[in-house]
């Protein structure tokens, strides 16, 4: 349980971090850093885009998986980091 | 059973073509081929009780029906060709087809996605159960784990990120500084047509003022009695990215002349009717005016201009119309103008002496300034602040030989303004009352809409009747258009550029609107530019000036020397009879006749002269007149 915490805090503290969050195999946010509506927001659409990359990588090649997605976008870079059954999703600025 | 054969009298033989296959004749039939001045003709007889009888073929050998033998006589009549010309295509034969397709009507929808995924029994909108079943989630030893492990290959990535900058752009200066070089053009980005079946003139664009997404078009019929009865009286708002359906429609009791957005409220607009009516429009509360002026209180011609000022409220407007009226209103009470101005320029405030006015001019830095085009062609500047009305009107601008369409201050220096009307557009100074400063030359058909960049200083864009843009650039070139681009081919009407400077919209007679984006060579500050053009008009008013000084001169010699001649004839007069009269007068004319043909025939064998040289002789001659 410390421990878990730990990292998160850890994670959170690092430069240009915006937001965390863990989301569950449904897409239910389980942990967040940011306010309710943006995590509901980020967690649905984060999900389903980690869905949807992972079957990419496994129809391509079956024995392949998907390890960590990241998305540079103007404003910031999105990492997914997936698992069987939960997200970590972390927010950065990059170029703070 | 016998068979037609078929004759090709060529050479003069001719040949049997044997059975041909099946042929049914009913009673005589007369197979015949007349070439030149041969005629051969085969009869064919069958018994009338054979008709209809199924045939029966069979193999025969050829016989010879008609033997014509060659004509030595005819070919002393043939003549060999020598040469021979034949044609020869180099290119491969090319057609053009065109395929109208059917119409793809799109709509724009949207879903609301709403949190789920919970399990059955934890209800999403209660704080109690989703806590606690994180809770026990996050008490979940697969949970630790899994996080422990992400955490520690989400920070690697982390100070990735942080340690290096793998998209930094090292040369940004560099691209920047380098000027694209391209010739000016725009391109169609959208076309928004009236969707009604009597179309009507898109006669006033107005951009929305904030995100500039959204166009708001008046349309109406300004032909004099002209509009059909059951011509619709709707104005639109188009949303930029769907031409097939108006964002919102307005609808007015008499169709709009004019439209425009308050820049100070985006949702509020206020719109001029044809029947001289004002209303104004809340976009929040629909398509209904939210109120309109009385009518006797009103115009009494169509509103052709309508502009919000820059109050604190941010509700006051003012009209203009052809019935030579300028009211200001308040929306707040918009039953009765609050202030009301006769055009009237020999300042007796009469409205029967008023001049119609078609279009109007505010600029926001000058509050108590503003200025009407008329319909006779002069532009009159007026204060709206001034004690008595008589004052309030400045002075009249006069050069036009019809309405003034067009009026519009240069955003970058206010003392020059731009008038459009007859077959020229005019770049005029406040300080020369005479005469325009620059101006266009006369083109082939008439100009009915015009507007200055709000980027760049000198280049003014003008609308003509034969549905062409063009795109002045005075610095570069003052006697063609930068670019003149064929949007339609009916006549565009009116013109509206937003205010970045790139996108353009050009309504026409039909009610067609056209979205044009220009390139960006046109719509970008060139190096100098302000100074160049801040010379450029500073010299044309010098020369503006200077001429008018020398006209004045003229005409007060003009004065003084016809004073003297007065006087002269008055000394005289009486001794000369009627007849003599007319013999001098005649002699005189004629005298000046033969002087003008000489000098004419001179000036032709002196070869042509440059077009400056016209100009400035063309200019003498007004002055003399």
């Amino acid at each position: 349980m410390a421990e878990v915490e730990e990292t998160l805090k850890r994670i959170q503290a690092h430069k240009g971090v915006i937001g965390t969050i863990v989301v569950n195999a449904e897409g239910i946010p389980i942990r967040t850093t940011l306010d309710n509506s943006t995590t509901v927001q980020y967690a649905g659409l984060l999900h389903q885009l980690t869905m949807k990359a992972r079957s990419t990588v496994r129809d391509i090649d079956p024995q392949n998986d998907l390890t960590f997605l990241r998305i540079r976008s103007k404003k910031h870079e999105i990492m997914v980091a997936p698992d069987k059954e939960y997200l970590l999703i972390v927010i950065q600025n990059p170029c703070e | 059973m016998k068979l037609p054969q078929l004759y090709t009298g060529v050479a003069g033989s001719v040949l049997a073509a044997g059975e041909r296959g099946q042929w049914e004749m009913h009673g005589e039939a007369l197979l015949c081929e007349a070439r030149g001045t041969m005629e051969i003709v085969y009869v064919y007889v069958k018994k009338r009780s054979e008709f209809g009888r199924p045939c029966n073929f069979s193999d025969r050998p050829a016989e010879t029906s008609v033997d014509i033998l060659p004509d030595p006589t005819l070919a002393a009549h043939f003549i060999e060709r020598d040469p021979v010309d034949t044609g020869v295509q180099c290119a491969s034969v090319m057609s053009e087809h065109e395929v109208n397709t059917e119409r793809f009507e799109m709509e724009a929808r949207g879903v609301n996605h709403v949190e789920g995924g919970w399990p059955k029994d934890v209800n999403a909108l209660e704080m109690e159960q989703t806590i606690r079943f994180r809770k026990k989630v996050e008490k979940d030893e697969n949970y630790i784990n899994t996080i422990i492990h992400l955490g520690s290959l989400m920070e690697h990535c982390i100070k990735q990120n942080n340690a290096i900058n793998i998209y930094e752009e090292y040369f940004e200066e560099e691209q920047l500084s380098e000027v694209e070089d391209e010739p000016p053009s725009a391109k169609t980005i959208n076309v928004f047509r009236d969707p009604n079946a009597i179309k009507r003139t898109a006669t006033h664009l107005s951009w929305h003022p904030d995100a500039s997404r959204k166009l708001a078009v008046a349309y109406s019929c300004l032909e004099f009695q002209r509009s059909a009865t059951d011509m619709s009286p709707d104005s639109y708002i188009w949303d930029l990215e769907s031409p097939n359906k108006p964002d919102l429609v307005l609808k007015p009791s008499s169709p709009l002349v004019c439209l425009e957005y308050n820049p100070k409220d985006s949702h509020v607009l206020v719109g001029g009717c044809y029947n001289g009516q004002i209303a104004y429009w809340d976009t929040r509360k629909g398509g209904q005016p939210v109120e309109l002026s009385t009518v006797e209180l009103s115009h009494r011609d169509p509103v052709y201009g309508a502009i919000w000022l820059q109050s604190k409220t941010g509700t006051d407007c003012f009209s203009a119309s052809t019935d030579g009226q300028v009211l200001w209103w308040d929306i707040r009470k918009l039953t009765e103008p609050t202030e009301t101005l006769v055009m009237d320029i020999s300042r007796k405030g009469l409205l029967e002496n008023a001049l119609g006015a078609v279009s109007l001019e505010f600029e926001p830095t000058m509050p108590t300034k503003f200025m009407v085009g008329t319909e006779q062609g002069m532009v009159i500047t007026c204060n709206r602040k001034a004690k008595t009305p008589a004052e309030k009107i400045v002075g009249t601008y006069s050069g036009h030989h019809g309405p003034v369409y067009a009026l519009a201050r240069n955003p970058f220096y206010p003392k020059n303004f731009l008038t459009v009307g007859d077959w020229t557009a005019r770049i005029w100074s406040e300080d020369s009352r005479e005469s325009s400063i620059m101006w266009t030359k006369y083109h082939m058909s008439y100009l009915t809409s015009g507007c200055w960049s709000t980027i760049r200083p000198a280049v003014f864009f003008t609308t003509k009747m034969d549905g062409t843009l063009d795109v002045w650039d005075f610095l570069f070139k003052q006697n063609d258009p930068s670019l003149s681009l064929k949007v339609c081919d009916e006549p565009l009407f009116s013109l509206r550029l937003q205010d970045n400077g790139r996108f353009i919209g050009c309504g026409s007679q039909l009610g067609t609107v056209t979205l044009l984006e220009i390139s960006s060579g046109l719509c970008t500050l060139q190096k100098n530019e302000k100074t160049l053009a801040t010379a450029m008009f500073e010299r044309e008013t010098k020369r503006e000036k200077i001429l008018e000084a020398r006209h004045r001169e003229m005409r007060l010699k003009e004065r003084a020397r016809s004073e003297g001649k007065e006087e002269e004839a008055k000394e005289d007069g009486p001794s000369e009879s009627p007849e003599e009269l007319l013999a001098r007068a005649q002699k005189e004319f004629f005298e000046i006749i033969d002087a003008e043909r000489r000098r004419r025939e001179q000036g032709s064998a002196k070869g042509p002269t440059t077009q400056e040289e016209d100009e400035e002789e063309g200019k003498e001659d007004l002055y003399k007149d």
